[in-house]
């Protein structure tokens, strides 16, 4: 188990350096620069002081080799927009907003989508089934984005019922966690569905009955319990949507948090924080991959971790 | 019923057509992989309204733009923000552009980008999982690290990475798309050649003295084609997600070309005064992406070999 451990968190870590090569280098083959943007005429010596201040007139090579120094320290430098910022304080004050966000979201995600997966597995009704495989079936097609805008039109707009900025009072959280789960909701509702279902046809579970145990016990203890391993190892992968989503619907909610942050760093070529940031949101995966491994290893011990 | 009596004559005795030989021979009437997969495909109704609504959107798109009086980005400063009506049967935008036009237009580069990408995805796809399940060993363990630790990242970061050094353009988003995309192939096709490869008439073909390249491509690939048409199914609609997402949120493809993302982008300040046209490219592109859901889980029940 600890082998395991170890082994992946070096793979994670070759994973961070790789990418955060391509990052740096990616940059700098970037057209545009980002003292220019305001299209103010700036003289020669002012570029050159410019670029001496953030270290831009070495060599590339050499660039490199601090940067990873850097950020080895946790040091990603200073924002090129957002002058006198440091890119980790950066980080620091808006990804609250987001792991609050993102938190909300995937508890949604995990209660509905376990609810309704349970209930379609275990109905006797068609239409219940239906109407589950419905939803399930249009949440995993329709782009939490858009959703998020059919909700904005009808409870924002016409019904005046939801704020559709910012996030302050619980009332705020309601419409950007419910787009930004839609798709893992409706994952985790089929994953549990044909697990589920698949589980309580084994004959474990004919011997629980016939012992006598009731049937909600059956249910939770016995085949809930070993259908969970699917929505387990979907964990890693929900929380990479998750973080891709903020982007977008923290931008849309205007919620100013890392993802928005994100978004905007990119229209602004800030260099240094395109790169912090891409590092923060490909470490944060890389470690919940890891953990909802290691999960599914501890509920599930068939599964033989470093095979 | 009453008992004739036998009388023997000639014609009993003639030659039967060679017709009537296997008249008695019980079997089903053979039928080839692709047939037999089309007629559990026609049973699924939700798969066949999909493939229905997607040739109904390539038509569209083909013909719409070609057929209409007005183009993409003709503006026409009297006709802004026209409701639907005779002339603008999806109505205009805010800078007088019909947006029927501009949504089929638009259908016209997402589903190019789909397509596109889901074919180059099938290329590198299968010679990188082919080679990595065929030759296996070291080879398959190097070839498999790569794509782990290529993986473990967002893909959506490597696009965004892409798009930022090679612009806005079109082709630029396919490149970006495929830079990640091909790896889910890759992994279904080794997983399919690794089980193959182990059967005999792959083994059959060896002794016989095939080139590897030739039992890879003409009978490892060929065999599990079933997989690897659900999986380039499936990367389409995941295309035109990744490419309406970034568009839509202002870092995806140029705002001039017309693609979904972009429609979306456009009406998102009009939302509150003229919401009727949101409408339209939301509803192509969950109807797209639902059409495509549906065909490649069609198509998935279709080529399971286990329902036959």
């Amino acid at each position: 188990m600890l082998k395991y451990i170890v082994k992946r968190l070096l793979i994670g870590c070759v994973t961070l350096f790789i990418l955060a090569t391509i990052t740096f280098f990616g940059v700098k083959a970037m057209p545009g620069d980002p003292f220019t943007q305001d299209n103010k005429v700036m003289s020669k010596e002012t570029y050159a002081a410019l670029e001496a201040k953030y270290g831009l007139d070495k060599p590339v090579g050499e660039q490199y080799i601090i940067y990873l120094n850097n950020a080895l320290h946790g040091d990603f430098g200073e924002s090129l927009s957002k002058k006198g910022q440091q890119v980790s304080d950066i980080i620091i004050r808006r990804a609250p907003v987001t792991a609050k966000l993102g938190i909300v979201a995937f508890f949604l995600a995990i209660i509905v989508g376990l609810t309704l997966g349970i209930v379609s597995a275990l109905t006797k009704k068609r239409w219940v089934n239906s109407v589950i495989t419905a939803f399930a079936t249009f949440g995993v097609s329709i782009p939490g984005f858009l959703f998020a805008m059919i909700m904005m039109y009808i409870f924002g707009v016409k019904l005046h019922l939801l704020p559709v900025m910012n996030l302050e009072t619980p009332k705020h959280y309601i419409m950007p966690s419910i787009a930004l789960s839609l798709s893992s909701i409706s994952m985790i509702t089929r994953l549990t569905r044909s697990s589920l279902r698949d589980e309580m046809h084994k004959d474990y579970i004919t011997l629980a009955r016939s012992k006598g145990t009731k049937e909600i016990g059956v249910i939770i203890k016995h085949g809930l319990k070993n259908a969970l391993l699917p929505v387990i190892t979907y964990c890693g992968p929900m929380f990479a949507g998750l973080v891709t989503g903020s982007m977008v619907i923290e931008t849309l909610f205007t919620i100013p948090g890392i993802g928005a942050e994100f978004t905007k760093s990119i229209t602004n070529r800030d260099y240094t924080l395109v790169m912090g940031l891409t590092l923060f949101f490909g470490a944060i995966v890389i470690v919940m991959n890891l953990v909802s491994d290691i999960v599914a290893a501890i509920v599930d011990p068939r599964i033989k971790l470093g095979k | 019923m009453e008992e004739k009596e036998l009388i023997l004559t000639d014609e009993m005795f003639e030659k039967l057509d060679d017709s009537e030989k296997n008249s008695e021979f019980i079997a089903m009437q053979s039928k080839t992989f692709l047939k037999d997969a089309w007629g559990r495909f026609k049973k699924n109704k939700l798969a066949l309204f999909g493939l229905v609504f997607l040739t109904f959107m390539i038509i569209c798109a083909i013909f719409v733009p070609m057929l209409s009086p007005y183009t993409y980005e003709g503006q026409d400063m009297m006709t802004r923000n026209v409701l639907p009506n005779a002339q603008h049967w999806f109505g205009t935008d805010k800078l007088g552009r019909d947006i029927m036009v501009r949504v089929f237009y638009g259908a016209r580069i997402s589903l190019a980008i789909g397509f596109s990408t889901a074919f180059i995805n099938l290329i590198i796809g299968i010679l990188y999982g082919g080679i990595a399940g065929y030759v296996g060993g070291a080879v398959d363990m190097i070839m498999m690290r790569i794509i782990d630790v290529i993986y473990a990242v967002p893909s959506l970061l490597y696009v965004v990475l892409i798009l930022m050094v090679f612009g806005n353009s079109i082709t630029s988003m396919m490149l970006a798309i495929c830079a990640t995309s091909w790896i889910s192939m890759a992994r279904q096709v080794r997983a399919q050649i690794m089980s193959l490869k182990e059967m005999e008439f792959s083994l059959a073909a060896k002794v016989i003295g095939a080139s590897d390249m030739r039992i890879l491509l003409k009978h490892l690939v060929i065999n599990a084609i079933g997989p690897i048409i659900v999986c380039l199914t499936m990367m389409v609609p995941s295309a035109i997600f990744t490419e309406s997402f970034l568009s839509f949120v202002g870092i995806g493809l140029d705002p001039t070309i017309p693609s979904w993302g972009i429609l979306a982008n456009d009406c998102r300040p009009l939302l509150f005064t003229y919401p009727i046209q949101i409408i339209w490219p939301i509803t192509a592109i969950c109807l797209t992406i639902l059409s495509l859901n549906f065909v490649g889980d069609g198509l998935g029940e279709a080529f399971d070999n286990n329902r036959r």
